[in-house]
């Protein structure tokens, strides 16, 4: 596969409340494994991802995303990709192999919207439970909604252009699908690093905030099984099960113990980079996110963390 | 069942809280529309209130939303705020919203 630069979205590390009560949610009802934790942060992953981990969990005062991470291809790419930001006057910080469990070493930068993005190219593989010979189509034990791989995020910030531009220009992302105003303002942006629909997305706001990370699910009855595990747990249900416009993905939103947000996310469609982009109007933000209800609720544009 | 009465502040809203129950809990128990409803996680400031009168335990908040200081004068997330005796409360947003 002709992939180059980046992969895909690697890992995102979130701030919980309390670190037990998170890795609870995120193993007993997302379905999420727990491949390693010390005492300051938990390590986990969807059954179907090879790699040591790709939600990174840590306790502290407030809720919230610490940065993403895009996995890719090789370590020249992270090297090609600091002289591009380091050309373009953009501080990039390197991390040391290991500060995370399992990967390799790392460089970050912030983006216009505010948000921290990292990027890597090395992760340990632990491997979805599966022998790589003759393979069965599921491995035993799987817990809750099955979420099976980080699909991405959506987060809110100023700047949603620049930052488009950003990474764009330097990682390679395209827009897949977008949402303007009347005056032809970018207000949102949906982007894709290789084949999914999108692997991040950003709406633009006033401040830097962390709307929801989303999991990837089978099917439609995936998400059925899903939504009867968020009421038989009493896990607090944003919206859902239903369908957003943006995408076409299947969804339920619903929150964590400390209320962060989480997506299951089912149906899309594949990207490839011929595939045109498809653009919302800003008065048509109800039918791109909730397609079904055809309106935003409240929780949208006001619960992030 | 053990409880407690929490008003709000210079209305005749009052809603009943069981002793263990969280505020906002109460109130979407009771299919009031009056207290905001956010994430009931502690993490996203919505439902954030200040208590004038009456004693309360608080479960961990977001501090972003009711820093060290704040809690010690009385704000608190209603989705955390668990009565000890009747109360009286009064919206208290934060100053911005996200978006």
């Amino acid at each position: 596969m002709a992939i180059e630069g980046v992969m895909r979205s690697g890992h995102v590390q979130i701030r919980v409340l309390d670190l037990a009560a998170a890795i609870h949610h995120y193993t007993e009802y997302y379905g999420l494994i727990l491949t390693a934790s010390d005492d300051r942060r938990a390590y986990l992953k969807g059954w179907d991802e090879f790699d040591h981990h790709s939600l990174v969990l840590r306790e502290a005062d407030e809720p919230g995303m610490d940065h993403v991470a895009f996995k890719v291809r090789g370590e020249n790419d992270l090297d090609r990709i600091e002289g591009e930001l380091r050309e373009r006057l953009i501080a990039v910080t390197q991390i040391p192999a290991g500060e995370q469990l399992g990967v390799g070493r790392r460089i970050a930068f912030t983006v216009p919207t505010g948000h921290r993005i990292e990027l890597y190219a090395t992760c340990e593989q632990v491997g979805n439970g599966l022998p790589l010979r003759n393979p069965d189509v599921w491995p035993d034990g799987l817990k809750g909604m099955k979420a099976s791989r980080f699909e991405h995020v959506l987060l809110y910030g100023p700047g949603v252009e620049a930052t488009v531009a950003l990474l764009s220009s330097v990682l390679g992302f395209v827009v897949a699908e977008d949402v303007v105003t009347e005056d032809g303002a970018r207000i949102g942006a949906f982007l894709t690093a290789a084949s999914k629909s999108h692997d991040i997305a950003f709406i633009e706001a006033p401040e830097a905030r962390f709307h929801h990370l989303a999991y990837w699910l089978e099917s439609w009855d995936d998400i059925r099984q899903a939504a009867d595990i968020i009421r038989k747990k009493n896990i607090a249900i944003d919206i859902g099960p239903t369908r957003h416009g943006i995408s076409r993905g299947l969804t339920i939103y619903f929150f964590d113990p400390s209320g962060n947000r989480n997506e299951v996310f089912s149906g899309s469609y594949q990207h490839y980079p011929d595939r045109p982009t498809i653009t919302w109007d800003a008065a048509e933000l109800g039918k791109a996110i909730f397609y079904y209800e055809g309106r935003l609720n409240e929780a949208f544009l006001s619960v992030t963390t | 069942m053990a409880g407690y009465f929490i008003s709000l502040l210079g209305t005749e809203r009052v809603l009943h809280c069981a002793h263990g129950q969280d505020v906002l809990n109460a109130a979407i128990k009771a299919g009031l529309d009056w207290l905001p409803i956010g994430c009931r996680g502690g993490g996203c400031g919505v439902c954030r209130v200040m208590v004038h009168s009456g004693s309360y335990e608080t479960g961990r908040m977001s501090r972003r939303h009711v820093s060290s200081t704040d809690a010690a004068i009385g704000f608190a997330l209603a989705c955390r705020l668990y009565p000890a005796g009747d109360l009286v409360i009064e919206f208290a947003p934060a100053q911005r919203s996200p978006a």
